[in-house]
């Protein structure tokens, strides 16, 4: 009764709320830029560039992946670290659904989107979000699939996917050019426009396409450019006249 | 047996006069009276193959398997008590992930047997727990190429090229030790192991029994998996006519 | 003079958790039915996502639920919405009723008072008088019964637009007649698809498909709307409530 009331001194080892800064990410540092996906007639077809960039420091790193032995494709834009340590989470889930498992069963697409929904809607909760976007393409039992998912784990499936800059530039020309049948073709000027106007791509690229046949994934190609006519624009650059 | 009566056998803590752990010669009893399980290190690759004892015909075929995938290129078989056998293949299995979640590569089989062998000897210390009742031989092909390991219910473990567990390992070590195993393709291995198997099967004292068959190695990319039917098949088939030959 | 405050302060840049996915519903209730429809266009910004991401979902035979807002909490709460009703299923062998459909919403709503979920809900059905009912929420459960309700991009639009022919609000009746308290089924549906057509020409985040799901009271027949062009079944029983959807196109542009 007569002791005064000890003042509550927070032990900032104990407590985490107690931590001044916090320890969540709050932007993407190291970022990819587009992505393409469709879907054609045999399956679906991805496509990215080579480059990882921070700020404008440009690295190589691949964009692209394969989820073995399963029946997916999958390409990221965002944070590059994010992207990898979805690789590595997408590969321990298929060991233990898959591998040691035994039970015969595997993962479609379609189990893999869901997964990959319900982990970034877990993390957007916690305000601590895989800063990017994923795009993703499977064929499994005869059917084509292809899917989205972002930070906010906003999801949806569609026949012709972009993301970043792509979106503006890509997805128009894409839903466009949808009826066609040269589905490489269209790929390949998508990627075109896309480099010349993007200033956080590269002209080296991969194509990963999977259908009945399984997974392929291209080793890095490279886009063959023409830039003579940049002299004759005018109104964005020092130009003076 | 000699130990029997003198209080020295009673729990896994207590040493015999003359230094041994009665109960840890009882664990390898247990291994002793199961099905053979034999593993072959060969030049590209590795084979392990299991007599799995069918104690009743009411069992669907190929339930209570003995062999099990630990990570995409290790397989773990068994012999002794079943239950035992599938406890150490979870604990193989966490293991596994572990490293790969610490070193964000997939781990070596030496790697995995080290970590058993170490959770193994734990249970031969207490008297409140009872050593495991099974010898477990382990196999890969990673980056150090094919690997072959046997855990002992004491803990320890050894590379072999050949190894042999079970009721029949006395005569599948003799049969193991004719083969210039380090020059056998993984396919040849297959056979082989079949063969041995077959040999070692007593039918006098037991009726029925499955063959199970795993691989790793240049034809299954790398991946622990089981033998493919029709490749099972032609090796059972060569193996029950080598026996008549033999007899 | 340049703006010296945002020098002065230090910047917090924050992180949003939430997204506005466009898109509009709409449900009204009939005597012994309830029509409730939504578009399927998912948006962001000024960009179309996808033509077709369904927003209303069956949960029993007498109850369906739109959802309107952020996309991936909708996901998520119709996912647990259903889950809820399974478990319930499983408990006591039969359907949750309409009401303490609407009661359990709220309570899952409030129950993220401090993290809500961004989404408005609309839930229609057949209640166990009956009755055809409309429940509509706001995001963090406060709910109420009417006989109509709009949400979502659309609602300043959709809402006076249903306030006057379905309240009848602003008309006056002839005299020595009165207004009838519920409309038929074909009226309704026509109503709807006017709703959503009006609200596609206006508002740039609506459009490219309808999706109508009809619940009828049980004995109740189509009678008037069996003929309509696409519509299909979804019910598990013939002799209950039964649940039909019928597609739409609307104006991609």
């Amino acid at each position: 009764m007569g002791m005064p009331p000890t003042p509550y001194t927070p032990d900032p080892r104990r407590s985490q709320a107690w931590i001044p800064f916090n320890t969540r990410s709050e932007q993407p540092i190291v970022t990819g830029t587009s992505v393409l996906a469709l879907t054609y007639k045999d399956g679906i077809m991805l496509a990215g560039d080579n480059l990882a960039s921070y700020g404008s420091l440009a690295c190589s790193a691949p964009r692209l992946s394969v989820t073995i032995p399963s029946y997916t494709i999958f390409g990221a834009s965002g944070n590059m670290s994010d992207f990898q340590y979805l690789q590595h989470d997408l590969d321990n889930l298929i060991i233990q659904e898959e591998v040691t498992a035994q039970d015969g069963h595997q993962l479609g697409p379609k189990q893999i989107h869901k997964y990959l929904s319900q982990v970034f809607y877990a993390r957007r909760s916690k305000m601590d979000s895989l800063w990017k976007s994923v795009l993703g393409g499977g064929f499994k039992d005869g059917k084509r699939f292809l899917l989205f998912v972002d930070l906010l784990s906003v999801t949806y499936t569609v026949l012709t996917l972009a993301t970043c800059y792509g979106v503006y530039i890509a997805q128009p020309l894409l839903r466009k050019a949808f009826e066609g049948s040269e589905v490489r073709k269209i790929k390949e000027d998508w990627l075109h426009v896309l480099f010349y106007r993007d200033p956080r791509s590269t002209n080296q690229y991969q194509i990963t396409t999977i259908s009945a046949a399984g997974p392929t994934i291209s080793p890095s190609l490279k886009l063959e450019t023409e830039w003579s006519f940049a002299e004759s624009i005018r109104g964005y650059g020092p130009q003076t006249q | 047996m000699t130990s029997i009566g003198t209080g020295y056998d009673l729990s896994a803590s207590t040493y015999s006069p003359d230094g041994r752990i009665f109960q840890v010669e009882y664990a390898n009893k247990a291994v002793e009276n199961s099905g053979t399980a034999i593993g072959l290190r060969v030049k590209d690759g590795i084979v392990l193959a299991v007599e799995k004892l069918v104690h009743s015909k009411l069992l669907v075929p190929g339930a209570n398997r003995r062999i099990q995938t630990i990570d995409r290129h290790i397989g773990l078989a068994t012999s002794g008590l079943l239950a035992d056998g599938r406890h150490l293949a979870n604990l193989a299995r966490h293991e596994a992930s572990n490293f790969r979640e610490q070193y964000r590569a997939p781990p070596t089989v030496k790697n995995l047997a080290e970590r058993i062998g170490q959770y193994v000897q734990v249970y031969t210390l207490y008297s409140s727990v009872r050593p495991f009742g099974i010898s477990t031989i382990i196999g890969s092909v990673d980056k150090d190429g094919p690997g072959l390991f046997v855990i002992e219910p004491s803990g320890v473990f050894y590379g072999y090229h050949g190894a042999a567990v079970g009721k029949g390992r006395q005569l599948a070590k003799n049969e193991l030790e004719k083969l210039k195993l380090p020059e056998l393709t993984t396919r040849e291995a297959v056979f082989e192991a079949a063969r041995i198997i077959y040999l070692v099967h007593d039918d006098a004292k037991e009726k029925e029994f499955e063959l199970e068959m795993s691989w790793i190695g240049d034809e299954t990319n790398g991946r622990h998996v089981p033998v493919p039917k029709d490749l099972l098949d032609e090796a059972e088939q060569k193996a029950k006519e080598a026996l008549e030959n033999f007899e | 003079m340049p703006n010296m405050s945002a020098i002065v302060h230090p910047q917090q840049r924050h992180f949003n958790p939430y997204a506005e996915n466009g898109g509009t519903i709409l449900a009204i209730a009939g005597a012994d039915f309830t029509v409730i429809a939504g578009d399927t266009r998912q948006s962001e910004g000024y960009s179309i996502q996808t033509r077709y991401a369904p927003k209303v979902f069956r949960l029993t035979d007498r109850a369906v639920l739109a959802v309107n807002g952020f996309a991936a909490d909708g996901n998520m709460f119709v996912k647990k919405v259903k889950q809820r009703l399974e478990w319930y299923k499983h408990a006591h062998a039969k359907d949750m009723p309409l009401r303490a459909i609407a009661r359990l919403i709220q309570t899952m709503l409030y129950a993220q008072r401090f993290f809500p979920y961004y989404v408005y809900n609309i839930l229609g059905g057949i209640e166990e008088d009956g009755s055809g009912a409309v429940y509509s929420f706001d995001p963090v459960g406060s709910y109420e019964r009417e006989a109509c309700r709009a949400a979502g991009a659309a609602q300043s639009l959709v809402q006076p637009f249903l306030d006057n022919q379905i309240y009848f609000k602003n008309q006056t009746a002839a005299p020595g007649r009165s207004h009838p308290s519920h409309l038929p089924l074909p009226d309704v549906l026509s109503i709807v698809v006017d709703s959503f057509t009006s609200a596609t020409e206006r508002h740039i985040e609506v459009g490219d498909g309808l999706e109508i799901y009809i619940v009828l009271a049980k004995g109740r027949s189509l009678q008037g709307v069996e003929g309509l062009h696409g519509l299909r079944e979804l019910s598990t029983q013939e002799d209950g409530e039964r649940v039909f959807v019928l597609q739409r196109d609307l104006k991609k542009d």
